[in-house]
């Protein structure tokens, strides 16, 4: 393959495990969807260049879903809600940044250790956005167990979604990616409505999770 | 012959789809539990019928000996819940807890739950039965939350991250499972095709399936709710509306099992692969000890049969994981009790929840005194799910742990002592719900008491008599298993 085509695919690939960094360090709500915006952005370039370089012509289709739906749609829905529910101006206590920056330095450096011996035999770059797309999941899933509030996890997931896109585009020639990333569009856009719909706020005066504990089934 | 099984195999999929759609339109409110309840019948008729006549395994499609049994099962239940269904909607909307619009959603998305549920059953390709499971999540997701109050809202929010993190990783473990096909049957569908996958096994590199198979145990393990990541679970049961908690334990828990199955056995057919079982077993023998225990000091009655769902599926997964013909057949065998008794239970719950108006389990005493129909339906369900004999589930809990002890007598000893651990739990929760002095309302019940009876009617048979056609059809598909 052209040394430039996959310098260019690493570059966004790359891109993508440097902006899930920049998520965990979001403290404002604005901040948060903004940089998911540039998270799914990212993702979209990403998909299409592999479109370009893989002469697949179906994953424009995903990158189109991945820059409408993720980088503009959806961050458009989520800053009406935050100042819907007044949370746009609030600073979200993250848990020792520095501390969860390191554990992320150390997801990424596992998954690059499990994913390229694996993937050796896949070629250069099914191997690279396989270990990128492996980190960008589990710094996903640390922003999601970091986060108390329930828009940041919904963010945590979508990044973690995009991870996935990342996987799957790079898998050369894998069939049904285009459904999957319209199945996965739709359980996203659902649950952003769900969260506006099911009016947390409304029911529990906050977004913050801690309070839903309150009211757990299990009450003597 | 051909021609007629994929006539039917349509039909399965079809016809809740299409009344998934006419159910979201349709405003009356007596016909569409009615329509319900007729268009699952249609669907588990047509299932049935796949036992005779199958089409030939397609790039998308396929019917074979072990899916048939999950879709024949699958659809009964389904059709006996939507007649359920029909009676304790009906009471919910006299007392206001749903409104008509929410009946109208309700109704819809139980019809696409059971049009996923199959065609995640049928589906030959892995990435299908994917999206197909996701749908399922999706859609249980929303009905466990459809009450709004704030218990339901935080059961469907935690049930939506794990199992959104679950679907996710099963994701993952998909593409894996790609790569390590595509490298040897080449590029496009035929690498997605599961009869494909098991066939060309052999030739895969053993380290991808290895990363792959630990994604998709731990994705789909977190819908099957075993520990621990079955935090989900006991909310989603205990918050939705009771013919969900009954389609969840006997339906859904089942088809989530049924993908890591599919897994396992493209895993045993490659030789350098490890072997999946040591995991399920642990995996399942985690979930029975810890369940088995909760089941004590819990106050809500759907929780602790929630609770008393993980075990049952930690039983199962244990099975299957120690595999062989023996603890296959017993794992299927037990797969389809626990369906059929866990929702029979769920029918009764149900409606004692709704006679007593609540779900806490002080306020409710002496059914047999002041329900005795209700009453005595539980003391045979929980009888039956305890593992008494002569109930079915007796006879399957004894086949596995007998089983296990020839080859692992420490593993069995656990195994064996949980399950005395969770007997006494349900039997403790039993006298105080059932016997004693009456509380709370006695107002008659009005609901059918049919398909719960029904439920535990099959269940005393298979105990007694199992009809030899069926076991010589389990153990033909234990036998196929691997």
């Amino acid at each position: 393959m052209d040394p430039l085509a996959l310098d260019v695919a690493h570059l966004f690939a790359g891109g993508l495990v440097l902006v899930s960094f920049m998520l965990l360090y979001q403290d404002r709500m604005t901040g948060l969807v903004n940089t998911f915006a540039l998270h799914a952005l990212v993702v979209s370039l990403s998909v299409a260049w592999q479109a370009h370089i893989q002469h697949a012509p179906h994953l424009y289709i995903t990158a189109a879903i991945a820059l409408i739906v993720k980088a503009i749609i959806i961050p458009l829905a989520l800053h009406r809600i935050i100042v819907q529910l007044g949370i746009h101006r609030t600073i979200e206590t993250v848990v020792g940044i520095g501390q969860t920056m390191l554990a992320g330095i150390g997801l990424v450096a596992l998954s690059i250790m499990v994913m390229l011996p694996i993937t050796a035999k896949a070629g250069t770059l099914t191997q690279q956005d396989l270990a990128f797309a492996l980190a960008v999941l589990l710094l996903g899933l640390l922003m999601m167990i970091s986060r108390r509030n329930a828009v940041s996890q919904v963010i945590g997931f979508m990044s973690i979604e995009n991870g996935l896109i990342l996987a799957a585009t790079g898998a050369k020639g894998m069939p049904l990616v285009v459904e999957i990333s319209v199945a996965f569009s739709i359980l996203i856009a659902l649950i952003v409505i769900g969260v506006f719909l099911f009016r947390i706020r409304e029911s529990f005066d906050t977004v913050d999770i801690h309070a839903l504990h309150e009211y757990r089934g299990e009450q003597p | 012959m051909s021609g007629g099984g994929s006539f039917f195999v349509g039909a399965v999929l079809i016809i809740p789809a299409v009344s998934a759609g006419l159910l979201a339109v349709l405003p009356d409110n007596r016909a569409t539990a009615r329509l319900n309840a007729l268009a699952a019948f249609l669907t588990f008729v047509a299932a049935t019928v796949l036992f005779w006549e199958r089409p030939a395994a397609g790039h998308f499609l396929i019917v074979d000996d072990l899916n048939v049994v999950f879709i024949v099962l699958s659809t009964f239940v389904g059709f006996t819940t939507s007649v359920f269904s029909g009676s304790y909607i009906a009471h919910e909307l006299e007392t206001g807890r749903l409104t008509p619009i929410y009946l109208r959603f309700y109704h819809a998305m139980y019809q696409t739950l059971m049009f996923a549920m199959n065609l995640a059953l049928l589906s030959n390709n892995v990435g299908l039965m994917w999206v197909a499971i996701e749908l399922a999540t999706l859609t249980t997701v929303l009905m466990v939350g459809i009450y709004r109050t704030p218990a339901a809202l935080e059961a469907a929010w935690k049930y939506f991250l794990l199992g959104s993190v679950g679907i996710a990783f099963a994701l993952f473990g998909t593409i894996l499972v790609y790569l390590a096909a595509h490298a040897v049957v080449g590029e496009g569908l035929d690498a997605m095709t599961w009869s494909v996958l098991v066939k060309r096994s052999p030739e895969f590199d053993p380290a991808l399936l290895n990363l792959a198979f630990l994604f998709l145990l731990l994705g789909y393990g977190t819908k099957v709710g075993l520990v621990p990541l079955h935090a989900w679970l006991p909310d989603a049961h205990a918050e939705g509306p009771t013919p969900i908690s009954a389609v969840l334990s006997g339906l859904l828990l089942n088809v989530a099992l049924f993908a890591v199955l599919r897994f396992k056995s493209v895993m045993s057919a490659n030789p350098g692969a490890f072997a999946p079982g040591p995991l399920m077993v642990s995996l399942g023998l985690l979930s029975v000890v810890f369940a088995s225990f909760m089941l004590y000091r819990r106050h809500d009655i759907k929780r602790m049969f929630g609770y008393s769902s993980i075990e049952h599926m930690g039983i199962i997964t244990f099975a299957f994981g120690m595999g062989g013909p023996l603890a296959n057949f017993a794992a299927l065998l037990h797969m389809t009790l626990h369906s059929l008794t866990k929702s029979g239970i769920f029918f009764c719950v149900g409606n004692i929840a709704q006679v007593k108006g609540t779900q806490n389990m002080r306020d409710i005493r002496g059914l047999t005194v002041s329900h005795p129909v209700l009453g005595w339906g539980l003391v045979l369900g929980v009888a039956a799910i305890a593992g008494l004999p002569p109930m079915g589930i007796f006879m399957t809990e004894f086949l596995i742990v007998s089983t296990t002890f020839a080859r692992s007598p420490l593993l069995a000893v656990t195994l064996g002592l949980s399950l005395l651990v969770a007997f006494g739990a349900l039997l403790l929760r039993l006298n105080g719900l059932a016997f004693g002095d009456p509380h709370g309302s006695r107002e008659p019940v009005r609901a059918s008491f049919v398909p719960m009876f029904a439920h535990f009617a099959l269940v005393i048979a298979a105990g007694i008599w199992l009809p030899p056609a069926l076991v010589a059809w389990f153990q033909h598909v234990a036998g196929l298993l691997r």
